[in-house]
């Protein structure tokens, strides 16, 4: 096996990675705050790639362009799924949670089956066959702007809960509720904004992944999964975490599809699943849970 | 079931660099009251959670009867002739009262009958009998503390660790507790090690008072000798402590 | 009959009834009928089988069908391969997932994982296995495993080779054994400390019970009376797909009933069985004239979050209060 083979792979499988991380974000900062699941997850991903997939055919904007559309567009359905539904389950116990989220997965699915149908779409861009050559790497254009989009989406969130008041009114919530409460926090719209940011960032990734592969509606459960996956490996409520992870199984499965079977790609990512979970449940980046 | 004797020697912890314990000892003689106080943080729960088996104490050492504790889990504890009630009580909400006590009460029973008939001799001891059928997360504070001892004392143990058991409960609730253990105590010589910040309870109940701060013994003898002591009026009784 | 000691008299004609009309149901159901009433049962089976872990031991699982797929397959394989009959299949079915089953359970509780991280471990060896599934030649990959399909007028019952009626009965009994089952495991002591664990480890821990060991019994039980319905699915179904029967929405579609009706009660998951299935059937029937692929599911999940917000403890404690079945709190004896 070339190294240069090798390395072109794992480059490809860090790019793609990233922006799985960029979905992993969303998932992480719902739970890191509301400590809640969201079992919709890939479903909202799908969502947003629909979302691109229309504005690409409606209007010519590319996918990496829309991204702050589809992001907006995801945040009111973020936000609203939050403050009608999820609100009222927030001391529910876990498997109630997952119930009410598997079943808005549910609800979610088959609204895309029906407008859309079964078939796999997908945007046709005229920058589809172009690469970038750096010596010996030779790596899709697509994926490059994929990565580097990732990326700065993720930076803007970072930069959000850093910086603005808003942002650190959340993560005043997450660290200490109680208290965040005590202080006058308006919780419930406080815990709704982060719903709908961690959709944003999902529809995000989705918009984005949209360049790379095909939407069709089933592709939500494995998406779920993968960002499970992330984020445990990550952390649950570690942002870099996700990214890192993202990162780190975006290789891994590259890896894997080369030295085994495509098929049989997602085995190495289930392998550093459990051991995580055996070995630092916390995550590599986590913080021991409260 | 009469009591058994607790030994504690040099038992020491310590939580990221914070020592929390520091070289504790002391004995609690078979069939008697001893008091634990101190002030908040001084450590007293944490002594608790190691002797229960909880974590492990960095060093040092607990024995029931000369048997070791330490390095036992939780339950083994349990099965060695401990019951231990907890600061903020752990009712199993879901279930009726009777059955919190008849859980309580499997331990020792070869049957289902038979706990329950233990069970239902635990729960009028403690005035639980009429609220048999209530579910425990419907019960008021004092009621759900008197749960937590039932609980316990219906695993039949020899010797009961007792975590501010006194704590908001009114002076007439606090007296008629105090009245429970004596008798208990008396009738069944189950030794009692209990931290308690309710003097009046304290002073009614204990024999022998260890007092506790910052992880340390700072003085430990008779209950008249210790409340009059300057290190223990200075960390934590204060001038005024009224009798 | 020990069993029934303290249940009200009303419950218990409402039993007798019940049993009765699904004892007799090939007498005048229909072979549609029969086929819901089959399917039907089969789900109140299996959210039963799960109800144990979750319900009484508290220990949430999401990936319930990999003991399903383990089931079908060791059962189906042996008789391709060996013509070994289910009546010996299953045991080796409900061996191997009792032995996958502990084996999550020690890892997760060894290492002191819990609420949704336990979930996600299960999912993932669910998926895990799956995929090893479609790389196993023996039993078909993604091919799939068929089984030879018999005569369907032979009665066979050791090997599951019949007419419908036959496997109705067959799975009418598997329910009311479940059903049976469960209401001993409630009133023995094993019950009573699986109710303290979910309820509060750690007090329970202190009252002097191995949880880890009550634990890993509830998992082991749960994941070998699962595999006995993927015994069941595999000879009435006669084809085994990875992709189907390790799926996360067969996961998923176990457990919905038992969540409906009622976690943690003895009716819940039957109840819930006999909500959801007709609901999905019905709903598949109303919507195909509609030609509009997706109604459905659509109003299948509105359903659900219906239900998950007006009646969150379960569809059945509400219906049990209803008919005034419910009587004090003495666990024990409660639905």
């Amino acid at each position: 096996m070339p190294l240069d083979a090798v390395v072109n792979i794992l480059v490809s499988g860090l790019l793609t990675g990233l922006v799985f991380g960029l979905s992993a974000l969303g998932l992480s900062a719902i739970f890191g705050v509301t400590r809640i699941v969201n079992f919709a997850h890939g479903e909202m991903m799908v969502l947003g790639m629909y979302l691109a997939l229309v504005i690409f055919k409606w209007t010519g904007i590319a996918p990496l362009v829309a991204v702050p559309i589809v992001g907006a567009v995801l945040f009111c359905v973020g936000y609203a799924l939050q403050a009608s539904l999820v609100n009222r389950i927030l001391t529910a116990p876990e498997h109630m949670q997952f119930l009410l989220l598997a079943a808005v997965a549910i609800i979610l699915i088959a609204l895309l089956f029906i407008v859309f149908g079964p078939n796999a779409q997908n945007v046709a861009l005229e920058s589809a066959y172009d690469s970038f050559e750096i010596g010996f790497l030779i790596v899709d254009a697509h994926r490059v702007y994929a990565g580097v989009g990732a990326l700065i989406v993720s930076g803007l969130l970072f930069a959000f809960f850093r910086f603005h008041p808003l942002g650190k009114a959340i993560r005043a919530c997450a660290d200490n509720l109680r208290g965040a409460e005590i202080v006058g926090l308006d919780v419930r719209h406080l815990f709704a904004l982060t719903f709908g940011i961690g959709a944003a960032c999902i529809g995000a990734a989705g918009c984005i992944i949209l360049m790379l592969v095909d939407v069709h509606p089933h592709l939500a459960p494995s998406y779920t999964l993968l960002a499970f996956i992330v984020v445990i490996v990550g952390g649950m409520g570690s942002l870099s975490g996700a990214l890192v992870a993202g990162a780190l199984i975006g290789m891994s499965e590259a890896l894997a599809g080369l030295l085994l079977q495509p098929s049989l790609k997602s085995v190495f990512s289930f392998a550093l699943l459990i051991l995580v979970l055996l070995l630092r449940p916390q995550g590599l980046l986590g913080v021991k849970a409260r | 079931m009469s009591g058994a004797a607790l030994s504690v020697r040099g038992l020491s912890k310590s939580f990221k660099g914070l020592r929390a314990v520091s070289e504790v000892s002391f004995e609690v003689g078979a069939g008697a009251i001893v008091a634990l106080i101190g002030p908040n943080g001084a450590g007293k729960t944490t002594i608790f959670n190691m002797i229960a088996g909880v974590f492990a104490p960095d060093s040092g050492s607990a024995a029931l009867d000369g048997r070791a504790l330490i390095g036992l889990r939780p339950d083994q504890v349990c099965h060695a002739g401990i019951g231990r009630t907890f600061q903020i009580v752990r009712p199993f909400g879901g279930l009726s009262v009777a059955d919190n006590v008849a859980i309580g009460a499997l331990r020792a029973a070869a049957s289902r009958e038979e706990a329950e008939a233990k069970a239902e001799s635990v729960m009028r001891i403690l005035d639980l009998w009429s609220k048999r059928r209530q579910r425990a997360a419907s019960l008021t504070l004092p009621d759900r503390k008197r749960l937590e001892v039932a609980r316990a004392l219906a695993t039949g143990p020899r010797l009961l660790l007792l975590d501010e058991v006194m704590a908001g409960l009114r002076p007439t609730e606090v007296d008629t507790m105090v009245a429970v253990f004596r008798d208990l105590n008396r009738s069944l010589g189950i030794t009692i090690l209990l931290i308690e910040h309710v003097m009046r309870a304290v002073m009614a109940l204990a024999q022998s008072i260890v007092v506790l701060h910052h992880g340390e013994v700072i003085a430990q003898g008779a209950p008249a000798a210790v409340v009059q002591d300057p290190k223990v009026l200075e960390s934590y009784l204060g001038e005024e402590t009224a009798l | 009959m020990s069993l029934l000691r303290g249940v009200p008299r009303r419950g218990l004609i409402l039993l007798a009834l019940f049993v009765a009309a699904m004892a007799l149901a090939p007498l005048y159901a229909g072979a549609y009928l029969l086929s819901v009433l089959t399917l039907i049962l089969y789900f109140a089976y299996l959210g039963q089988a799960w109800n144990i872990m979750m319900g009484f031991a508290g220990q949430l699982s999401l990936g319930h069908a990999l003991y399903v797929g383990l089931g079908a397959y060791s059962s189906a394989a042996l008789f391709v391969h060996f013509g070994l009959p289910p009546a010996v299949g299953l045991f080796v079915g409900a061996l191997l997932a009792a032995v996958a089953g502990t084996a999550i359970g020690f890892l997760g509780f060894r290492f002191g994982i819990q609420g949704v991280y336990f979930a996600l471990l299960t999912i993932a060896f669910a998926e895990f296995v799956r995929i090893l599934f479609e790389h196993f030649a023996w039993v078909g990959g993604t091919a799939g495993l068929f089984l030879p399909v018999s005569n369907r007028s032979d009665i066979d019952v050791l090997a599951l080779r019949g007419t419908p009626e036959m496997f109705y009965y067959v799975i009418l009994v598997m329910t009311l054994a479940a059903l049976a089952l469960s209401r001993a495991l409630l009133r023995s002591r094993l019950g009573y400390y699986w109710l303290a664990i979910r309820e509060d480890q750690e007090a329970a821990e202190s009252l002097g019970i191995d949880v880890f060991r009550y634990k890993m019994i509830a998992v082991a039980l749960s994941a070998a009376l699962t595999a006995l319905a993927g015994v069941f699915y595999a000879f009435f179904y006669n084809n085994l797909f990875p992709h189907q029967i390790f799926a996360m929405d067969s996961s998923i579609e176990l457990l919905l009933g038992a969540i409906i009706g009622g976690v943690g009660t003895l009716f819940g998951p039957i109840v819930g069985a006999f909500i959801l299935t007709p609901l999905s059937e019905g709903l598949s029937e109303v919507t195909e004239g509609l030609k509009i692929d997706g109604i459905k599911q659509l109003v299948y999940g509105i359903c659900v979050v219906v239900i998950v917000l007006f009646r969150p403890e379960g569809v059945w404690p509400w219906i049990a209060r209803r008919l005034g079945l419910d009587g004090e709190a003495r666990r024990g004896d409660e639905p």
